[in-house]
């Protein structure tokens, strides 16, 4: 006999707008305090002490406009958030400050979030939508000097790019970028050359968000139609359709894998959060605590694998905290 | 008479034979006389003068018919052919064939000449063996440029193709094509030519231009790029002012045409039409004259050459994959043990489709219509309104006219799928549920300020569904939607020239003969009341009762000649609708008044429902009662109808006023026969 889903650990309140993104950095030792960060459509990242479940500063740095990105940068002293107010701005948080040290403009107007990749001690690339519709620039950080600008070919329509990963086989080795169009389409591209690898029609509406394994090279996208899409990708460097999943109700905003690779929690417009394990994609859990869509979802990296949570933001201003699958 | 005028036609003309032409020509000349002379009293009356005369005449038109037919048959089919093959390789031969038309007399000119041009399988044989004749001769420039293109058009698409081919090959043709091209655009941007003559007339002129434009070159073109351009924008006009939705896709396909051949490098005219077997024809005459041209072939290989070498990859990879993956699977499960076991799922019962309620009360329906912001509940109770409507009669009637004028004005808000059925479906569902107030709101709106076209449209259509419906039987309780024509949008002919309304009065009249001959065959259908009865007056004449009071927006009489199409025709629906209703025949009075009011409009669509309203009478209401109230009007109608056959310059007016004739005809006879 099934048991019903569990209810949320506890429910993070008072952003007083639509929560749009969360992170988590926990990785670090006692007496540090496990922070979640989150941007809300007003502007602010709030800082939530995951102890006291209270928010410890709200950081204001976008002009109220809504901050839809939040990656730390190695440790919690530094933040990295996007806005609408077409700013990727770089914090400095260390010893209680709140400083902007860094800000790049982006000059575009759109929603797709960006993607960090740490390449080296001290040394990341990001890759963000840039001003042309259909280019994605991929820039150093901190130097912020441009590595490449990848433009598909004329006449390949796909649209503006939605969503973005980077990332590389093992540490080392050639970074990679995966990112998601408007036409529906996941393209694989070789950011040495500028040249795209391998392309795939995974869906017939835009590709909201998508997530890859790099371990097994197998990622999943989710879209506003009721299909998710797993690919793989084989020797190579070529994407191909390895699985879909049909969802009871259409519309997906985020989608993330948890770092043990053990399961993948969606983030739906039918207000709910679906897990599935990850090898197979069986359904395992649906989470229904939310009134109104859930925008983002996201795994702490806690060490102990028991403390390990699931944090979702949705439009009802909310963020619910669960604790799921943890014994694995 | 005919035979023997053939066999001495057929005999070849001897020298000694006048006499015998004379004798013979005298004797049929004076045969009545001769006959009557001889036979005194006992005369047949085929020999009577009167009688006789015409008969000779007929005989004679038709022999002439048999020389003429034989004629072009035994010397164009033989003499072509010949021509052809000798002109193809020599110049001598080309020259002899040239002197030889040249000489045709002028008054067999046309003859030879649409002859030939009928005959030659193309444009360039044509050439051969015509020459420069057009430019030398007088007359057969009349006939290739004006007479086979402006004034007739009976003519197949090979005709044309063949002598605009023919005027294109030649420099000093061409000059001869640029005027023509002038001269069928004139016609062609003319609106008294667009309202008047015939559809087919204007394909034709319509395909001309087509052709030409194909072989016009560029310089020319510049040349008279302007008028091209004046001529394009009027005529573009006129033809889209059309009832007929022929017309207007011609003057479309025209209009993109122009506009491409002016504009080769800026935004052109794009117009947005059914694509159908007509449309693809007319378009491929645009490109006809390429063959002439050489042909760059397509750079296949270039384009792979040029392409990066990941991308004929990725498109082999694709196919690849799709094979590929259905592979996988299975692969994987069989090799891999099943770790995700230790991940127990939970309970997902409660995982289930989010539904927006729909409203269930009318009430409810109401508010959520006007006021709420909620687009979710909006699009829910749209889709749910008819249902609710029909379900509850009795709350339905208390709100009727205010659910009416909600859906009158209802915009589309959010992008739902059939928005404008669903409407539709729901204002059908409201009249029918409460027909005398709706109708009452609904006709007085008809005539009211500040409703756009379509919205008048919409109420014709929503009146003729509903009174369709309620004229139906309704068999076990639910409404047939399945009976009779199909209750989709357009239900009135459209402005399709009426088929779907021939076919419904053919099997009326079909249904009626049939009577006769084999009686009641029909097999027995469930009966109930008529609904339609009580309310038919309600429907029809209010409709018809202000057609001619001009309001600031909207002037039936005037501009609005569509719309008064519409009306005409949705009056005649009603019409035929409302047999075996107690006030058919007041309303067939009212009707063939109305009738005779516009019987000399201008408009081609509304002339047709005119005539349709004629027949759904001429059908509904009973024979005694048309005989007996409305005898005058009727033999009105009836001259008018034979004016019509007669000189209506439209084929479909023309039959549709013949079938109506026919109809009066026979109601003459069955009420002539039958027992009274």
């Amino acid at each position: 006999m099934a048991l019903p889903p569990p209810d949320p650990q506890f429910v993070l309140r008072g952003t007083s707008a639509a929560v749009h993104t969360l992170h988590f950095s926990c990785g670090g030792q006692e007496p540090d305090v496990p922070i979640l960060f989150s941007g809300s459509e007003n502007g602010f990242i709030h800082v939530w002490n995951l102890k006291t479940h209270r928010v410890d500063t709200a950081l204001d740095g976008h002009g109220r406009k809504s901050v839809y990105c939040v990656e730390t940068m190695g440790d919690k002293t530094r933040l990295l958030s996007q806005g609408r107010d077409q700013r990727i701005c770089l914090w400095d948080l260390a010893e209680g400050r709140t400083a902007v040290t860094d800000s790049v403009f982006t000059e575009n107007v759109g929603f797709c979030r960006c993607s960090l990749l740490t390449v080296a001690q001290g040394r990341w690339l990001m890759a963000m939508a840039a001003k042309a519709l259909e280019e994605v620039q991929v820039l150093e950080l901190p130097s912020k000097t441009s590595v490449c600008t990848l433009k598909p070919e004329a006449g390949a329509k796909l649209g503006m790019p939605m969503c973005l990963k980077l990332w590389q086989l093992s540490s080392g080795s050639q970074p990679l970028l995966l990112a998601g169009y408007e036409d529906g389409s996941v393209v694989l591209w070789n950011l040495s050359m500028g040249k795209p690898l391998s392309q795939l029609a995974c869906h017939q509406e835009p590709v909201m968000s998508l997530d890859f394994d790099s371990e097994k090279t197998k990622g999943i996208s989710g879209s506003s139609e009721k299909v998710l899409s797993i690919w793989s990708l084989n020797e190579q460097q070529n994407l191909q359709v390895y699985k879909t999943h049909n969802l009871v109700n259409a519309g997906i905003s985020d989608i993330t894998i948890r770092p043990d690779k053990k399961i993948v929690a969606t983030a739906g417009w039918d207000h709910r959060i679906r897990i599935f394990g990850w090898k197979k994609l069986k359904p395992l859990a649906v989470l229904d605590y939310h009134t109104a869509t859930v925008h983002c979802v996201s795994f702490s990296n806690h060490k102990n694998p028991r403390e390990r949570l699931l944090a979702a933001g949705s439009k009802d201003h909310r963020i619910s905290i669960w604790s799921i699958y943890t014994q694995t | 008479m005919s035979a023997l005028l053939w066999e001495v036609c057929q005999q070849p003309a001897q020298a000694g034979s006048p006499e015998l032409q004379e004798a013979l020509l005298n004797r049929i000349v004076c045969l009545p006389d001769y006959v009557s002379n001889k036979l005194e009293g006992k005369n047949p009356p085929v020999f009577f003068p009167q009688n006789y005369f015409p008969l000779l005449g007929g005989a004679i038109i038709q022999v002439l018919q048999k020389i003429s037919d034989s004629l072009r048959e035994e010397i164009l089919g033989i003499l072509l052919p010949r021509l052809m093959d000798l002109t193809k390789s020599d110049c001598i031969w080309q020259r002899i064939c040239w002197r030889l038309v040249e000489c045709v007399p002028d008054r067999w000119m046309e003859a030879v000449v649409l002859g030939f041009v009928q005959r030659a399988p193309g444009a360039d044989v044509l050439s051969r063996v015509l020459g420069n004749l057009v430019v030398k001769n007088k007359k057969a420039q009349f006939v290739v440029t004006q007479k086979v293109l402006l004034l007739q058009y009976g003519h197949t698409t090979a005709v044309l193709q063949n002598l605009l081919g023919y005027l294109a090959l030649d420099s000093l043709r061409r000059a001869l094509l640029i005027k023509v091209l002038q001269e069928l655009l004139e016609t062609w941007s003319s609106s008294s030519a667009v309202k008047h003559s015939p559809p087919e007339q204007q394909q034709y002129i319509s395909k001309a231009i087509l052709i030409c434009l194909s072989h016009l070159k560029k310089t020319e073109i510049e040349s008279c790029r302007q008028e091209l351009l004046t001529s394009m924008m009027e005529g573009v006009k006129c033809h889209l002012d059309s009832s007929l939705p022929q017309i207007r896709r011609l003057g479309m396909i025209v209009a993109e045409s122009i506009s491409a051949k002016i504009n080769t490098d800026g935004p052109v005219l794009k117009f947005q039409y059914e694509e159908d077997d007509e449309v693809r024809e007319l378009k491929s005459l645009l490109v006809q004259a390429l063959p002439f041209c050489a042909v760059p072939s397509l750079p296949d290989e270039n384009r792979n050459d040029k392409a990066d070498a990941a991308l004929p990859l990725v498109s082999e990879s694709n196919d690849k994959s799709h094979t590929a993956a259905p592979v996988m699977p299975d692969e994987e499960l069989d090799t891999e043990l099943d770790s995700d076991d230790d991940l127990i799922p939970y309970d997902m019962s409660e995982d289930k489709e989010v539904k927006i309620k729909a409203p269930v009360y009318i009430r409810d329906c109401i508010e959520a219509l006007t006021g709420s912001e909620d687009m979710d509940k909006w699009e829910a109770t749209i889709k749910a309104l008819e249902s609710l409507v029909r379900k509850n009669p009795e709350a339905t009637r208390e709100v009727s006219v205010e659910l009416a004028k909600i859906l009158l004005h209802l915009e589309e808000k959010t992008c739902i799928e059939g928005f404008v059925e669903l409407r539709q479906r729901a204002q059908v569902a409201v009249l029918t549920t409460d027909p005398i107030p709706v109708a009452k709101y609904l006709t007085s709106q008809f005539y009211s300020l500040n409703y756009s076209l379509r919205q008048r449209m919409d109420i014709l259509d929503v009146l003729v569904l509903a009174a369709q419906e309620l004229s139906y039987p309704k068999s076990h309780g639910k409404t047939k939607h399945s009976g009779g024509p199909k209750p989709c949008i357009q239900l009135l002919p459209g402005s399709d020239s009426s088929k779907d309304w021939r076919r419904i009065v053919d099997e009326r009249i079909k249904s009626k003969t049939r009577r006769f001959a084999t009686g009641q065959s029909q097999m027995e259908l469930a009966s109930g009341a008529n609904e339609f009865n009580s309310v038919a007056g309600h429907f029809f004449f209010p409709l018809i009762q202000h057609f001619d009071r001009p309001l600031t927006t909207f002037d039936l009489l005037g501009e609005d000649h569509f719309v008064l199409g519409r009306l005409v025709h949705t009056l005649a629906v009603l019409m035929y609708l409302a047999v075996n209703t107690v006030a058919v025949a007041a309303m067939g009075k009212a009707l063939l008044e109305f009738v005779w009011a516009l019987r000399f409009h201008t408009d081609l669509y509304v002339r047709q429902g005119l005539l349709s309203c004629i027949s759904s009478l001429l059908i509904s209401v009973p024979a005694e009662r048309l005989l007996e109230d409305m005898t005058e009007e009727l033999l009105e109608t009836q001259s008018w109808l034979g004016d019509v056959v007669e000189k209506d310059p439209d084929g479909d007016c023309r039959r549709l006023a013949l079938q109506n004739l026919l109809f009066m005809e026979n109601l003459k006879k069955k009420l002539q026969t039958a027992p009274s």
